[in-house]
């Protein structure tokens, strides 16, 4: 039974989770409305756009699922590189076991249906700066993060589908997701080993951005986390 | 797209399940288990190993421009970078890599 001031202190983390996720409605918006729009282009239902933005909940395969239904791909095909691309949450669903692996199954549940790009790397980066958190802080700091972007993320969408107007190319919206994830990731580079990690995990994209569906970016993520942990061995070997 | 209605609902509903459990995976079987010092090692580098990589074609070859190498997104995505390492802040790295995808959007077409 959690005790009076524990409750108090998982309010807080929840309340600074969602001043976090809060800058993240900037991107739900217009992505929401677009993904809306384009379902709406593409033939699918009012019901089967919002099943989609609600039951998948995860930008990048929703689209590529769209694209390639758009084309009649086989649907083997269309859910094989759809899941492709939301194999790094994987990734992240292990890397948060050391953080979040004592709590209930039910917040696990919740936690892993909110998982996503925003949602995991804000909070990740809270928990590392902050060991002291408690496991009841850190599920109501999740939970904090995913409350402003998600119903902007399902409302939006569908306001895409009704008004079903595109915003114009002169926004430069396509670049807005490339922006938000670098500012994301850029304050969590605090060592060698993780400039080296992001390092590794460039070049090997780049080189393997033809490979079909996400699988290039597993490859180097597998290898920048490797180099990573590598270099973070070595610099302690140094050290010593 | 000929699919039928039925088709769509079943891509809709293995998608979601499919991604529930790709996301439940390890933190719903380990639980609390220790997990081994060199994997813990490893998993601390997961943002850092995979966003950058995500990314780093989308700033290369943009799609809005067809593929082509766009100094206007590159300064952006330098710009948002510095300030975030710089500053160590989410929202400040955001709207300085906005600010100045505006602005240097806005100089080339006066140009």
């Amino acid at each position: 039974m959690p005790t009076s001031t524990e409750k108090t202190r998982n309010k807080s983390a929840y309340w600074a989770g969602v001043r976090d996720g809060a800058p993240f409605i900037l991107m739900a918006v217009p992505f929401a409305t677009l993904f809306g729009v384009i379902a709406t282009d593409a033939g699918l239902t009012l019901a089967q756009a919002m099943g989609f933005t609600v039951l998948v909940i995860a930008g990048a395969a929703q689209f590529a699922a769209l694209q390639l239904m758009v084309e009649n791909a086989s649907i083997a095909f269309v859910l094989l590189a759809a899941l492709a691309v939301n194999l790094r949450m994987a990734m992240y669903s292990a890397s948060l076991v050391p953080y979040l692996g004592a709590a209930p199954l039910w917040q696990r549940v919740c936690v892993a249906y909110l998982n996503f790009d925003q949602t995991y790397i804000t909070s990740i980066a809270r928990y590392e700066a902050r060991p002291e958190m408690t496991v009841g802080d850190r599920v109501a700091y999740f939970l904090g993060v995913a409350t402003p972007i998600t119903p902007f993320w399902f409302g939006m969408t569908f306001v895409g589908i009704v008004a079903g107007q595109a915003i114009p190319d002169a926004w430069a919206l396509d670049f807005i997701m490339p922006i938000m994830f670098l500012a994301m990731v850029a304050p969590m580079v605090k060592s060698l080993a993780h400039v080296a990690a992001a390092a590794m995990s460039v070049s090997v994209g780049l080189l393997l951005v033809g490979m079909p569906a996400g699988t290039g970016l597993l490859i180097a993520a597998a290898s920048a986390m490797l180099t990573g942990a590598l270099v973070e061995v070595w610099m302690e070997r140094r050290a010593r | 797209m000929t699919y039928s209605s039925a088709e769509i609902w079943t891509i809709i509903i293995i998608m979601g399940v499919g991604t529930f459990l790709i996301r439940f995976s390890f933190l719903g079987l380990i639980g609390d288990r220790p997990m081994p010092a060199f994997i813990l090692r490893l998993l601390r580098y997961t943002p850092v190993a995979v966003l950058p990589g995500m990314v780093a074609p989308l700033v290369l070859w943009p799609a809005a421009t067809d593929g082509q190498f766009d100094p206007v997104r590159m300064l952006a995505a330098i710009a948002t970078v510095l300030i975030g390492i710089w500053t160590r802040n989410v929202l400040w790295a955001i709207l300085g890599g906005a600010a100045t995808l505006y602005a240097a959007m806005g100089i080339t077409a006066l140009l």
